[in-house]
């Protein structure tokens, strides 16, 4: 059969080899195909799944987009138990292996530049999140049913400015929070990215996301930057703080420049 | 290259990583290459790709708990209208307590 070539990462050449059930995306398992001292980790994926035509209409297919995330993940989440793998955004194929090293070759410069600076590295992702005090939250049901019990508008205005004012407390109390924490974890780790607070719905999580930052790592000081999560984030409340990873250096891997000329 | 030190455990991550924390990080982070199929990937950013996904399959992601455009005014009409009767609400509190200057007005001959 033939097949596109899916690349998930680009690493330095790496020992331990990959554990054995692992399946990628497509659930063809992941290989690695060295070019110029560099190791592209890829996987064959059906050519009728991946023409561009494909890719779109993939895209908006909620099943397949969470299989290939997810399969893509674990690959990546595969490679950062072994080595540090420069991860490639979702959905980058090749058409053969000879693409592959055609991008690794004009593209051998920044690789090993972004390489070298994450070797060893790993990101851990912190969220704030606030949750919004019950009684505050009663009130704003009430307040945003027009039809409920009438009350004086007096009363109205009265309720609502004391809502306000409550809910603008526990953000202020949370903008400060983060901030703090944003410093303190900043200050110890190597390099930080600020991401857009993602929305609750989405992540299924409860409360408002007010604080989703990413923190470069290396292993090495990974266990106590666990545990300097741990020590910051204890009984604010109404303040909750989320940690994640150890995750592939996912939000500090995007420092090359726009594509120059792949088109040829 | 590095072999792994005493990573801690994986926090919130793993089997059951959370969808939105791995779209998040899959579909807009990474190295940005282009491979020889051109999807223009890299130029959807993630929202575009949240409201393909809505318009695709609205059924299905309320399924999996993603109805987030749901309370966002900017993408749902019905978000725009409790917007709007949320404030007509607010008017019309305010009015009613304007009203006790009205009736009073209107017996003026």
């Amino acid at each position: 059969m033939s097949g596109l070539r899916y690349v998930y990462a680009v690493c330095h050449p790496y020992e331990s080899p990959l554990q054995r059930q692992l399946s990628g995306v497509a659930g063809a398992p992941p290989k690695r195909l060295t070019h110029h001292g560099l190791v592209a980790v890829l996987s064959t994926v059906p050519e009728h799944e991946f023409t561009e035509e494909a890719l779109r209409a993939n895209l908006e297919d909620l099943d397949w987009l969470t299989a290939t995330a997810r399969a893509h993940q674990q690959v990546i989440d595969a490679l950062t138990a072994v080595t540090t793998p420069l991860p490639l955004r979702m959905a980058t194929v090749f058409r053969d292996d000879s693409g592959v090293r055609s991008m690794i070759e004009a593209r051998e410069e920044e690789l090993r530049r972004v390489l070298d600076r994450l070797a060893g590295r790993v990101e851990w992702g912190v969220k704030v999140y606030v949750e919004r005090p019950p009684e505050s939250s009663a009130e704003a049901e009430g307040a945003a049913r027009p039809a409920a019990k009438p009350v004086s508008g007096r009363d109205y205005l009265r309720r609502r400015r004391d809502q306000t004012r409550a809910h603008d407390d526990v953000w202020q109390r949370a903008s400060e929070f983060s901030e703090r924490l944003h410093g303190t974890l900043a200050a110890f780790a190597e390099d930080s990215r600020l991401h857009a607070p993602q929305n609750s719905a989405l992540s299924g999580a409860t409360g408002q996301n007010v604080l989703n930052a990413a923190y470069l790592v290396s292993r090495a000081d990974s266990e106590e930057f666990v545990e300097l999560v741990d020590r910051e984030k204890d009984d604010v409340p109404g303040i909750r703080v989320e940690l994640t990873g150890p995750w592939a250096a996912y939000s500090f891997a995007g420092e090359f420049a726009e594509d120059p000329g792949v088109e040829s | 290259m590095t072999t792994p030190s005493r990573l801690p455990d994986p926090y919130g991550q793993g089997g059951g990583a959370n969808l939105a924390d791995i779209l998040e990080r899959v579909l807009d982070k990474g190295v940005v290459i282009a491979g020889d199929i051109r999807i223009n990937l890299l130029d959807i950013e993630l929202l575009t790709i949240k409201l393909r996904l809505i318009v695709a399959s609205v059924d299905k992601a309320k399924e999996m708990g993603i109805d987030w455009w749901e309370d966002d005014p900017a993408l749902s009409s019905r978000a725009r209208h409790n917007e709007l009767a949320r404030e007509n609400a607010e008017l019309r509190e305010r009015l009613a307590q304007l009203e006790p200057a009205g009736p009073q007005r209107e017996e003026a001959p």
